[in-house]
């Protein structure tokens, strides 16, 4: 591979796949999720949830279901603090209504109780005087002048004047003329896309359980993705102090992005303290589907110029996008990603964010990334097929590759998208023959990658083996790779390291395992952590020999003296220094705590071929193939599974996920009979193929995995269906009667 | 509602409790029994997280009443293992990092050692198409057939 020619590390430890630290626990049944713990004393709690789209709140009566015996506390917004800071305030109303419900299935009324028949029952006996007001949950609706507002006042300057109240944001990249682009165009496509908002669908419903005590101090037991982040908006809300409240990860049974924030967590907290009781509380996934989640909806128009031999002369891109009620930035990311993967001289993109009477979004893996990727990796696909060019030709010709000014601004630095190409291109599965009716489709993807805040302890135990303590809840096999990169480091075996999350009291600060972030940055810290306690063993070796410490080297698990000046002593092993530590100033740890920067932009290809019923409109996926650059895979076995799962997940989302509401303004699907993911049965193997082109960020090369799988594969289907039944789909979920709908038409 | 006594095998242990009429298997196991390693994720039979086998049927036990356990004997994950000897599946998912969250796992392995029981020699798509009623949201099902398969053969030349 052309950039792939930096002197090798020889690695030991990292890229080998040993079984994963919290393997056992988790196939015996053993692991502790969200909703496993119960507490001496505990209450169950119960949400009441608006059944209206867009409502005036005018009055709550609560007597009858505090007069129910069992009943122990109710709580409503009037229960939390109110914040100055529009972020913070937006979290809060979104886990309680204020003044107005914004959606259906909006909390407004909470109880808690003695168990769970007694809170329902209780939730039945509760008043709530509704005034309907107009809404709207169509993002295209939501922006013409005589929409419904949904809130008003919170449009951010940058909002072009004459827009609808409800465009909160407004944002714009690029560089370069577009019209001398286009003009030099041999041809030009200009087409519109939708794509429907989709759930990450965890299968574990958010679940916490709160203890708050008389002296203020609570514990939270809870499945997120950051403790931290739990913390900081629960202590806010209920106006305490952070160090008071403990927030302890569980086991977390999936994210994507969808537990990075909170829901019921301040709720629970707020009952327990006026119940002065343990409070538990447990989402169906009913609730999940109609008040979490889930990912923006959007409508987007892209235009590209093509030159008859493929080269882009121009693209242009406006992406409209709803987070449902709340104001929400996700269009910026979709915007700065659109065109990523291409070196353009004329490129721009435009986005708005509308307010419409849906949940607040929450982020899913890339969050803005594969609506953008889609609609211009469409129309590259039928500048394509009109010019009579191969797919792959034309994005290696065009591809971003180091020294490339992005479309969103920055250069690139060392970058895998070429080797990406060149390695999909050569794989059997470019050239396998299509039978009649089947299409192939594919597509690149994008994504930015973070570091972020983070911070690490590594403890060395006198009997040689090595706790590693971060606090970053292992969303996909995290601690395994973590374990790995500090036993690299350490120079001893993989076994002798356990590496656990800590609480919010026990560690500081950890950013959210958000951004494909923590095996890189985590990884990074745990590898300085590691290089500290290193420095301090072999500072103990250099006290035991009576040398220099400069004259102490570590190698393969051990210190020896640097040289034969040093003096000739035998190496000492970490356990053999660690033994005697109590003897040569105490115990040995290492700590390293940053804001890590560097974590290196990811790219990938996906090959998809499908075949389309025609009388059904069932699309059937026939083979898959994902390519990624993975920097260095520390555990191949769960880069792999990154690659696969998010692939599946984006292939649910091109063929059938979809939030379906009704005239009424009311989720019509809020369940898995009815909101169809994959499963085993819809799917052929997910090949894979891992790139290795070091991060140069990372003193082994890693690169976040985790979001780019879920880029590409809307494209890479929409392509396929589109060459497999000669029409070109510009809306995504492809579902068999949108499909019908299209042939009929075609 | 008069609340119902229950005597009935669990993992091979005789064992006793008292439900509500309404209540579920599902519930009864992780609140009254102290089971969680069955998950609900659903509540509605749609996700496979709380499966178990009631008389070597595989069910949901969300969707069974705790008194129907009567008399009866269920299996849940927390009695794969043999004590400390992992059954092969557990053992084939950790080899092949079959999962990644771990939360369908129960349900999954439950459903998977049902399936061997019956056809120890299934295809691929016979083990696709078993588990279609196991969601798995973070692994894109790949790894879980390799494991499925690899047990499968390991248990046939055991």
């Amino acid at each position: 591979m052309a950039l792939d020619n930096t002197p090798k590390r020889v690695f030991k430890v990292v890229g080998t796949r040993p079984p994963r630290p919290d393997g056992i626990d988790k196939v015996t049944g053993r692991a502790l999720y969200g909703a496993d713990v119960s507490a001496p004393g505990m209450l169950t709690a119960h949400i009441l949830r608006s059944p209206h789209a867009h409502a005036e709140i005018v009055s709550i009566d609560t007597s009858a279901a505090e007069a129910l015996s069992g009943v122990k506390a109710v709580v409503t917004a009037k229960d939390f603090a109110p914040q100055d800071d529009d972020f913070l305030m937006d979290v809060l109303d979104n886990c309680m209504a204020r003044d107005k419900v914004l959606y259906d299935g909006h909390a407004v009324v909470a109880v808690a109780a003695t168990n769970s028949a007694i809170a329902k029952a209780a939730l039945k006996l509760i008043k709530v005087t509704y005034k309907a007001l107009p809404h709207v949950t169509d993002v295209d609706a939501a922006m013409t002048l005589d929409a419904p507002v949904v809130q008003e006042g919170r449009s951010l300057e940058t909002v072009p004047e004459g827009m609808s109240q409800n465009v909160t944001s407004h944002c714009e990249f690029g560089h370069g003329d577009l019209d001398a682009g286009f003009q030099k165009a041999d041809v030009v496509v200009e087409r519109s896309f939708t794509t429907a908002a989709t759930h990450q669908g965890y299968i574990e419903p958010h679940a916490c359980l709160a203890s708050m005590t008389a002296d203020g101090k609570a514990d939270l037991w809870c499945c997120t993705q950051g403790q931290y982040n739990v913390r900081d908006l629960c202590s806010a809300a209920l106006g305490m102090e952070g160090s008071q409240l403990r927030v302890t990860a569980s086991e977390i049974g999936g994210g994507f992005g969808g537990k990075t924030t909170v829901f019921i967590e301040p709720v629970a907290l707020a009952l327990s303290r006026k119940a002065g009781r343990p409070v538990k509380i447990v989402m169906s996934r009913d609730e999940v589907f109609r008040a979490t989640g889930p990912t923006v909806s959007s409508s987007i128009d892209v235009k590209i110029g093509m030159t008859r031999d493929g080269r882009i002369t121009a693209g242009e891109a406006h992406l409209r996008y709803s987070g449902g009620a709340f104001p929400c930035g996700t269009v910026d990311m979709g915007a700065q990603a659109a065109f990523a993967a291409y070196d353009l001289q004329a490129v721009r993109t435009l986005g708005y964010n509308a307010l419409t009477n849906r949940p607040k979004e929450a982020a899913y893996r890339a969050p803005g990334a594969p609506q953008a990727i889609y609609a211009v990796e469409s129309v590259v696909d039928e500048l394509c097929q009109q010019l009579g060019l191969d797919p792959l030709e034309v994005r290696l010709k065009n591809a971003a590759r180091k020294g490339t000014r992005s479309s969103y601004g920055p250069t690139f630095e060392d970058i895998g998208l070429v080797a990406t190409l060149e390695a999909a291109k050569a794989h059997p599965h470019y050239s396998a023959p299509l039978a009649e009716g089947q299409g192939r489709g594919l597509s690149a993807g994008f994504w930015f990658n973070f570091g972020g805040n983070t911070c690490v302890t590594l403890n060395v135990n006198t009997d040689g083996t090595v706790g590693v303590t971060e606090g970053n809840p292992d969303i996909g096999g995290s601690r395994a790779a973590i374990s790995q990169m500090a036993a690299e480091e350490l120079g001893i075996p993989y076994d002798k390291i356990r590496t656990i999350i800590a609480d919010t009291s026990a560690l500081g600060h950890n950013d959210v395992t958000d951004g494909s972030r923590v095996t890189f940055s985590v990884g990074l810290a745990t590898i300085k952590a590691a290089q500290d306690a290193i420095a301090k063993m072999c500072s103990r070796a250099a006290q035991i020999w009576g040398i220099d410490e400069e004259a102490v080297v570590w190698k393969d698990g051990a210190a020896e003296p640097a040289g034969p000046n040093a003096g000739k002593f035998p190496p000492m092993s970490l356990a053999e220094i660690a033994a005697v530590s109590f003897n040569t100033g105490g115990p040995i740890a290492g700590h390293h705590e940053f804001n890590a920067d560097g974590a290196g932009v990811s790219f990938g290809v996906h090959l998809v071929d499908v075949e389309v019923d025609k009388e059904t409109g069932a699309t059937k996926v026939l083979r898959y193939t994902v390519f990624q650059d993975a920097g260095k895979a520390v555990h191949p076995s769960y880069v792999e599974g990154q690659m696969q799962g998010g692939a599946v997940q984006g292939i649910g989302w091109a063929l059938n996920e979809e939030y379906i509401y009704g005239e009424d303004g009311r989720l019509q699907n809020p369940g898995f009979l009815d909101y169809r993911v994959p499963v085993a049965s819809d799917l052929p193997p997910i090949e894979t193929v891992i790139l290795e082109i070091p991060n140069p960020g990372h003193p082994y090369g890693v690169r976040g995995v985790g979001e780019t799988p879920i880029v590409p594969p809307l494209a890479a289907l929409s392509n396929a269906v589109s060459r497999a039944i000669g029409t070109r789909m510009s809306s995504l979920p492809m579902s068999p009667p949108r499909i019908l709908k299209a042939l009929s038409k075609g | 509602m008069k609340s119902i006594h229950v005597s009935t095998t669990v993992n091979g242990d005789a064992v006793e409790f008292i439900c509500a009429p309404d209540e579920s298997l599902l519930d009864v196991l992780r609140n009254r029994l102290g089971l969680t390693g069955a998950k609900e994720g659903c509540g509605t039979g749609d996700c496979g997280a709380c499966s178990v086998t009631l008389n070597g049927r595989l069910v949901c036990s969300c969707l069974v009443l705790g008194a129907e356990a009567e008399g009866a004997d269920v299996g849940t994950i927390e009695g794969l293992a043999n004590g400390d000897a992992l059954h092969q599946l557990q053992q084939s998912f950790i080899d092949h990092a079959a999962l990644q969250c771990g939360i369908c796992t129960p349900g999954i392995l439950v459903a998977a050692k049902a399936l061997l029981e019956k056809n120890p020699d299934p295809t691929d798509t016979e083990v696709r198409y078993w588990l279609a009623g196991n969601l798995c949201r973070c692994t894109g099902y790949d790894k879980i057939i390799h494991a499925v398969q690899d047990a499968a053969q390991k248990m046939r030349s055991a």
